[in-house]
């Protein structure tokens, strides 16, 4: 089966974001005084074949773990959904 | 004494560490492409400044599943010294082969000049040649110099003195305005546990010669020469 995972990747909340802050800054530049704080990751969409769902997505957390993430400054998460041909 | 310089592609200041150790410090060197799998016969490697596979992903993420960083990793375990520089530093963190993370620069800017750094610890055979809290004139260039890492490892590194530079000004105080980056703790620089790998942002392959601008970089080679020299010489082991 064909699955596609929806992967988001996040700084820490206790990691600084540079690129959040200056994107929070310009939304109160066009007066949205009410944004109290912005932080940017990464969204990635990935397919794979498995035969179960689970198989699949421990295979994407592998994933996230050894390359997709940096767990010194990341934390991710995912969701895997059947996919159209 | 033989230096191997590992390049991946991207890797941009591989011919700049090269010039530095064949036409300034007079010793061997080879290129090593990101393929190779053999490091018998190097006494030091230096993984090189650039944007190894176009910084995607992270700077150094992808650099850190190539072939020859298995045998980097095996030349290190083994206590064969290292030095990584600027993407050389991102990619020896990403391998795990160094503590921490960096990642972009504080005020998102790409900072490109000279830096003060002080050597915090001058024990090390990467800064031997040293005097205590001696501060050197390094440039940096990059736009992901920012460290960070967790309070419990920074307690260790600082516990076993793994920080080996910090950005200062020119009179060697830290603060705000002499951090290029906006590292955590003003650092530059840090070591592994053993400290035979050290990984710098700071470029002292470019800081070699008078005529560049500043001959300090040449603290940072001059140690590595003179522990292998104390050590008796002889390659590969």
């Amino acid at each position: 089966m064909l699955w596609k995972a929806r992967i988001e990747i996040t700084l820490k909340k206790e990691v600084l974001d540079p690129q959040g802050a200056a994107v929070e800054n310009a939304l109160k530049a066009l007066h949205y005084n009410n944004v109290k704080q912005v932080r940017i990751g990464k969204y990635m969409e990935l397919y794979l074949e498995a035969e179960e769902r689970e198989a699949g997505a421990k295979q994407v957390e592998e994933m996230c773990r050894r390359l997709l993430a940096n767990p010194v400054i990341e934390d991710f998460s995912y969701t895997l959904t059947e996919a159209e041909r | 004494m033989k230096f191997g310089i590992i390049v991946f592609p991207g890797s941009n200041c591989d011919l700049d560490a090269y010039h530095l150790v064949k036409d300034v410090l007079k010793k061997e060197a080879s290129y090593i492409w990101w393929e190779e799998t053999d490091l018998s016969g190097y006494d030091a490697l230096i993984l090189p400044g650039g944007f190894s596979y176009g910084d995607y992903l992270r700077a150094g993420a992808i650099a850190r599943f190539t072939p020859v960083m298995g045998a980097v990793i095996q030349f290190a375990r083994q206590g064969g010294l290292v030095l990584g520089i600027c993407n050389g530093f991102q990619v020896l963190t990403e391998a795990g082969l160094l503590p921490g993370a960096l990642y972009r620069n504080a005020h998102l800017q790409f900072r490109c000049g000279w830096t003060y750094v002080r050597v915090e610890n001058h024990t090390l055979p990467f800064t031997g040649a040293a005097r205590p809290d001696q501060v050197l004139k390094i440039p940096v260039a990059h736009g992901d110099g920012n460290y960070y890492v967790g309070p419990e490892v920074l307690r260790r590194l600082k516990k076993n003195r793994q920080i080996v530079l910090r950005y200062v000004d020119a009179a060697g105080r830290e603060s705000a305005a002499a951090n290029p980056n906006g590292s955590l703790d003003h650092i530059a620089a840090v070591c592994n546990e053993s400290g035979n790998v050290l990984g710098m942002m700071p470029h002292p392959e470019r800081a070699g010669e008078a005529l560049l601008g500043s001959e300090d970089g040449l603290v940072i080679f001059r140690s590595l020469l003179q522990y292998f020299d104390q050590r008796g010489g002889g390659s590969g082991d």
